[in-house]
């Protein structure tokens, strides 16, 4: 047994074959280690598609793809009061998790609501456009401010920051950015 | 064996005789004899009539009267124009002619629209008219002056759906259609004007059908009609035989009297055999469909001139005295019609627009009559038997088979109770045309269909959010990159000005950016700030009414 270990060919041989077996254990690590960002990705950009994408910061976390990673590391899903009822519900089927009731502790149902400037009022201070996460205010220094009503996704940022308390949440509906679709149009109905 | 492949392409070839059996579907009792034992009549000039013109939330309206106004019939009142599709529109004209009193949201028997804004005219009863210029000759016309002539008389499907002709034929124009089906399969219950009309203006209607065809340049026309219909078969047969002078190319195709035949694309698969895929129109595979109804509006509008002012409805049910189908004018009071077929209004439990499988309940008995409705029922306790207590789901699986659609309606019940809309989507929620099949043949007495109809209304909700967050989400991804740009540049701008200072002495700033540093400046921008807020605090303890008057007031400073 000694002599054929010590034969210098039995060494290579089993040199190389430790060689391999490190080398593919290694790739082994790697892909596995990269299969698993990959779905942690996507399972992050499905949580993102359920999410409303106000970016309003309600959860805590300082807009919607951050929260979603979070939820992707095991944060409860049940956080998001801008998206309803319905954000919860398509997250727990999604996460397979049990459904939950909205946490109190991050506001409350409201219906969709649009900011508006009360325009005489406004001084022109520009700090409701640095806290808007979607440039959906117009105005500059020492001149009125005017909010973009069809951009504005209702977040609620604007709101704390104006010292004169010039902004208003008003009802309104989202804006409706494809009117018909195919499928839908209802040209199939029954009967021409 | 050549003549067995001749009999076999004669019975089911490219012009067969015979239809194809489709899936599902029921058997109903017809309840159209009634309203079939007289003649259409037209009715006398109501008083008032509420003309229905469109929903204002969806149409962009034009009114071409004033109130007070006087006009006459057939004039125009009024254009509208679709807010999803700007290219249809549809012209709204004067049934009789009267004085316009004032415009106004009112109930109309329509099978989807509770309210329409409507015209509401003071009829004088003296029907004066004005001139019409016909085209006899309609051989002369180019499809296109067809359409035009189509979409100026108004002419939507008469059949329910209500879709305006002009824009069929329109959307058809990029396709290469072959074959035009007319549609005078009327299969569900109650409903026998379309019947009545071929019965009596079986000439007019084929003559229609030849006017379509000219304007889709389609090269076969089909006539489907239900087998339980003699009279009307009948009728179109002699026609075609006898009209030697304008020659008619189509073909008659008896069509199994089951609900929903009439279904557009039920029908054609039944009678060509090709199925239009799930969210697909018939004009991508070369079919037009267009009802009867439509086409007999058409040969008025083409050969007499004569804009859409009224349209053959069927009024029947228990309580009504004489059922019959009325040529009624657009914008006719509901209860003005029932009372001329002698309701016995005691009796009346229900009144319903549309056949019994489809139709809606009307929201009062002064609801006009617009261009799609087809049918108004006064139904009695024999008609519709008080609504069934709900119960569970045994699984029998007769909705199954009754679907037209083949769908699986008891798996999109489950997944509509439990808001499951990826799994509706996945099982065909969008391919249900609402026909109530499975309403009617559920032992557990399910309102499947309203169910249906409330997924539907909240899966379109949910694909509007969608695209609302998929905007805001790019908004927010531009903002982050402009906050990410800004950045840099300050960046880069500071290292600049720094390499700057140590090469050369800075030089002294002008005496305009000096100026400008003190706008900019922290202290100067919080002070004004404070004095703003302390103006508007000042303002608010005022609490007087006149607030903003005050600060207009007061010289720009």
């Amino acid at each position: 047994m000694l002599p054929l270990i010590s034969s210098w060919i039995v060494q290579l041989l089993l040199g190389l074959g430790l060689l391999t077996i490190a080398v593919l254990s290694l790739l082994k690590v790697y892909r596995y280690t990269h299969s698993q960002l990959v779905l942690q990705k996507s399972l992050v950009n499905r949580i993102n598609r359920a999410l409303p994408q106000t970016q309003c910061g309600q959860c805590g976390h300082p807009g919607c793809l951050p929260y979603a990673r979070a939820i992707s590391l095991g944060e409860a899903s049940n956080k998001c009061p801008p998206g309803g009822e319905e954000t919860i519900l398509e997250l727990a089927e999604l996460l397979n998790e049990p459904l939950r009731g909205l946490d109190p502790a991050h506001g409350e149902f409201r219906d969709f609501s649009v900011a508006v400037i009360r325009e005489d009022e406004c001084i022109g201070c520009t700090k409701c456009i640095q806290a808007c996460p979607v440039d959906a205010i117009l105005g500059g220094p020492k001149r009125m401010h005017t909010v973009i009503a069809s951009e504005c996704t209702g977040c609620d940022l604007c709101v704390e920051p104006c010292p004169v308390d010039c902004i208003d949440m008003v009802a309104s509906k989202p804006q409706q950015y494809s009117l018909m679709r195919p499928g839908l149009a209802g040209m199939d109905k029954a009967r021409s | 064996m050549s003549v067995l492949t001749q009999i076999a392409s004669k019975l089911f070839g490219a012009d067969p005789i015979f239809a194809r059996s489709t899936p599902g579907g029921v058997h109903t009792d017809a309840f159209k004899q009634h309203s079939l034992r007289s003649r259409i009549m037209s009715t006398p000039i109501p008083q008032q009539l509420t003309i229905p013109i469109g929903d204002p939330k969806t149409n962009t309206i034009t009114l071409l009267v004033k109130p007070g106004q006087r006009v006459r019939k057939y004039q125009q009142l009024a254009s509208i124009v679709s807010l999803a599709n700007d290219h249809s529109s549809i012209a709204v004209h004067a049934p009789t002619s009267g004085i316009v009193t004032h415009f106004e949201m009112a109930a109309v028997a329509d099978h989807r629209q509770q309210e329409q804004m409507c015209v509401w005219l003071q009829t004088d009863g003296q029907d004066e008219a004005l001139v019409l210029e016909g085209v006899s000759e309609f051989s002369s016309l180019s499809p296109a002056q067809i359409t035009t002539k189509i979409r100026d008389a108004g002419i939507i499907g008469m059949g329910g759906a209500g879709f305006p002709t002009a824009d069929k034929l329109s959307s058809a124009e990029n396709f290469d259609i072959d074959l035009l089906i007319i549609n005078a399969a009327e299969c569900e219950p109650y409903i026998s004007a379309d019947e009545a009309l071929i019965r009596e203006r079986a000439a007019q209607t084929l003559l229609g059908a030849e006017i379509l065809r000219r304007a889709c340049s389609a090269s076969r026309v089909i006539i489907t009609i239900e087998d339980s219909k003699p009279d009307a078969i009948e009728a179109l047969r002699d026609t075609l035989a006898s009209r030697g002078s304008i020659a008619i190319d189509c073909t008659i195709v008896l069509v199994p009297s089951k609900y929903p035949a009439g279904s557009e694309k039920q029908l054609i698969h039944c009678v060509s055999g090709i199925e239009i895929p799930s969210g697909q129109f018939p004009v991508q595979s070369g079919i037009l469909v267009q009802n009867i109804g439509s086409a007999y509006a058409v040969y008025e509008a083409i050969v007499e001139g004569k804009p859409c002012v009224s349209r053959i409805t069927t009024l029947c049910g228990e309580t009504l005295q004489t059922p019959k189908n009325f040529e009624v004018l657009i914008g006719t009071p509901v209860s003005f019609l029932f009372d001329l077929c002698g309701i016995e209004k005691a009796l009346t439990h229900r009144s319903v627009v549309g056949g019994s499988l489809m139709g809606r309940e009307l929201p009062n008995d002064e609801a006009a009559v617009c261009k799609t409705t087809n049918c108004l029922i006064a139904a009695g306790p024999g008609d519709f038997p008080a609504p069934t207590q709900e119960q569970a789901c045994i699984r029998c699986g007769y909705c199954a088979d009754a679907c037209p659609v083949k769908l699986l309606p008891q798996q999109l019940l489950a997944f509509s109770k439990t808001r499951s809309h990826s799994a509706l989507l996945d099982h065909g929620l969008l391919d249900c045309i609402e026909c109530g099949a499975c309403d009617y043949v559920c032992p557990s007495h399910i309102p499947l269909v309203s169910i249906y109809k409330e997924s539907k209304n909240s899966l379109m909700a949910r694909r509007q959010d969608a695209d609302c967050s998929e905007h805001w989400q790019l908004r927010f991804q531009q903002h982050q990159f402009r906050l990410k740009k800004d950045k840099d540049q300050s960046l880069a701008r500071k290292a600049n000005s720094k390499k700057s200072e140590t090469k050369t002495e800075a030089p002294e700033p002008s005496k305009s950016i000096q100026l400008k540093q003190e706008f900019f400046s922290k202290d100067k921008a919080s002070r004004e700030i404070a004095a703003a807020v302390a103006r508007v605090k000042a303002r608010r303890s005022e609490n007087a009414p006149g607030g903003s008057k005050a600060l207009k007031d007061k010289p720009p400073e």
